[in-house]
């Protein structure tokens, strides 16, 4: 508030010392502000740090944050609608376009649900490659958290080490898939493919030498002050918050909540493996960046179980009228050549019926509800993303806290908007 | 493969198969009807009902819901199809609480006193689907603009062209 031209003559008036600053201040903070006290601040829709279209109106008191909303829906890609226009395989590139960072865990998400309408019994081959994939899939997701979170507080270097990393994976993929980000490589009823044999050397090269570069970050970030005293204490969420807000995945783990659905309650495989959930009680950004950290080293452990354990045998499972014959068959037989056709022109039906699938994708609970009415078209597909709950809980961390802190707390929530606005 | 004999249907059936299931105990009264199929267990309540049964099922373990949305049976009758997807993370099962509403008179009240991240959930399904939660807090459209006209998940909206 500006004041009026005559009080600013005389020393006083300009400087009002510390004594009237600090009243000033004490006053602030036992009455609740006003709204002339308040101002709107409006953070994106194209702010660096919301990674992706999002809108914050943010009130501030000062630079103290008194209430938040977030205003989503600037994408509108109609995913769902358009799903219910497509066969049930052709769903499976739609599920990529949801969250660009992990499309493996959507194809499996989705490949679960119909397969759980179908009654499909999935070889032991394609649950240990969907395993192996999708702990990649995590790693690659969590690096780009880790770089792009890094970044917002102002450390370019691990932006560019994640980054570096991130490349040798999204090569893997692409010999394996043929594809770099959208993969499509799972599929209702099992893979797309059989990976190159020599892949597997390749995971291996990097599974071993990643440890050290997870390290190396860690050097990099937790010896640097500014670092720690930006994320400590930030973004407080209390268990029952996060449980009443609906949050999933690390942020859950970081408040304390000892759930993990690959251990809890597995899927394709997981109650096979090893592996431990990392878990804090602190609740803050520091926390879920802890727990992200050592995600890192239980996925590594996962990848390499999978590979060493992975069994001999096909990747699709033994049913004709469902899964495409291979090229070979196609050629030489009349009945593939049939079941070939049918599949392309008709689809396959699937018995009436609703499921919900449920996986540990990288930023949370995913689940993916998929109701048939016994065509070969999905009747509805609706997609549970961990980020939309998430961002709920938005407004509880930042209350309190300052304008700078929202860019820590967006980063440590790990959101994509893709999967938030449908 | 999935055969569609092995589930069960009707309340008394699944009360009968699966007498210890928490959800079942907790909603013993308050289900209509009730379906066992793909080893998820389906629970019917009548509208009036749902805040009742949401607060049964939360004190029955059942701490955390995961999910609200709606199917759009149209052009049968009742035409929509709300389901709630919960999750008890120490019994490590999740129960699916179904209201099915006329297509004239789409409104039911809003869960978010028993579970505020009914919030958003709430909204998006009101947003896409035009069923009105009475008693939530900001029951405002989250994904379409605020004039658009029309409810896009609805099965008689256009979905090539202007109308």
């Amino acid at each position: 508030m500006t004041p009026p031209v005559e009080e600013l003559t005389g020393v006083a008036a300009i400087d009002p010392g510390i004594d009237d600053l600090i009243a000033n201040s004490a006053r602030n903070r036992q009455n609740p502000p006003s709204k002339d006290q308040t101002m709107i601040i409006n953070m994106g829709p194209q702010h660096p740090s919301t990674h992706g279209v999002l809108r914050l109106v943010i009130e501030v008191d000062g630079e103290t944050i008194v209430g938040l909303a977030p205003d989503i829906g600037y994408l509108h890609t109609g995913i769902e609608k358009t799903c219910e226009a497509k066969f049930y395989q052709q769903v499976v590139p739609m599920t990529d376009r949801i969250d660009y960072l992990c499309p493996m865990t959507n194809n499996l998400a989705y490949a679960l649900a119909v397969e759980k309408l179908l009654g499909l019994e999935i070889p032991e081959r394609a649950q240990y490659l969907r395993v192996l994939f999708n702990e990649l899939t995590r790693i690659q997701s969590h690096l780009v958290w880790l770089g792009t979170h890094a970044m917002d507080i102002g450390a370019l270097t691990v932006f560019l080490y994640c980054f570096r990393e991130r490349e040798d994976l999204l090569r893997i993929f692409e010999a394996v898939a043929g594809q770099r980000m959208m993969t499509s490589y799972v599929r209702v009823g099992g893979l797309s493919l059989e990976p190159p044999r020599d892949i597997y050397e390749k995971i291996r090269t990097f599974l071993k030498n990643f440890p050290a570069h997870v390290d190396e970050y860690e050097g990099l970030l937790q010896t640097n002050p500014i670092w720690m005293n930006r994320l400590k204490g930030v973004g407080y969420l209390s268990a029952e918050d996060a449980i009443a807000l609906g949050v999933t995945g690390p942020p859950l783990r970081a408040s304390g909540v000892d759930f993990d659905v690959r251990r809890d309650m597995p899927y394709s495989g997981y109650e096979k493996f090893q592996f431990n959930v990392p878990v804090s009680d602190v609740g803050d950004v520091w926390a879920r960046y802890i727990v992200r950290m050592q995600e890192f080293r239980e996925s590594v452990k996962i990848c390499l179980q999978a590979l060493d354990g992975l069994p001999e045998g096909h990747i699709v499972a033994d049913a004709p009228k469902i899964i495409l014959p291979n090229r070979e068959q196609m050629k030489t037989q009349m009945e593939s050549l049939i079941h070939h056709f049918k599949i392309v022109t008709e689809g396959f039906g699937v018995p009436a019926g609703e499921a919900t699938s449920s996986v540990e994708a990288p930023h949370g609970m995913m689940n993916y509800y998929v109701v048939s009415d016994g065509t070969a078209k999905p009747y509805r597909v609706h997609m549970r993303n961990p980020g939309f709950a998430t961002l709920q809980a938005l407004e509880t961390m930042c209350k309190g806290r300052l304008l700078a802190d929202v860019v820590a707390v967006i980063g440590s929530i790990d959101i994509v908007l893709g999967e938030i606005d449908r | 493969m999935y055969d569609p004999a092995s589930a069960i249907k009707g309340k008394q059936a699944v009360f009968e198969a699966h007498p210890e299931n928490t959800a079942v105990k907790a909603l013993a009264d308050l289900a209509t009807d009730a379906k066992f199929d793909r080893a998820e267990l389906t629970l019917t309540v009548a509208r009036e009902n749902i805040v009742a049964a949401a607060k049964a099922v939360q004190q029955a373990g059942y701490n955390f819901l995961e999910d609200v949305t709606a199917v759009d049976w149209y052009p049968s009758e009742p035409r929509f199809q709300i389901s709630y997807s919960i999750l008890s993370h120490k019994l490590k099962e999740r129960v699916r609480l179904v209201v099915r509403l006329d297509g004239e008179d789409a409104a039911l009240d809003s869960i978010t006193s028993v579970w505020p991240s009914a919030n958003f959930y709430e909204r998006e399904v009101f947003d896409l689907f035009g069923v009105h939660f009475g008693g939530h807090p900001n029951l405002r459209r989250i994904m379409m603009p605020e004039d658009w006209k029309g409810h896009p998940l609805r099965k008689d909206y256009p979905v090539e062209g202007y109308r």
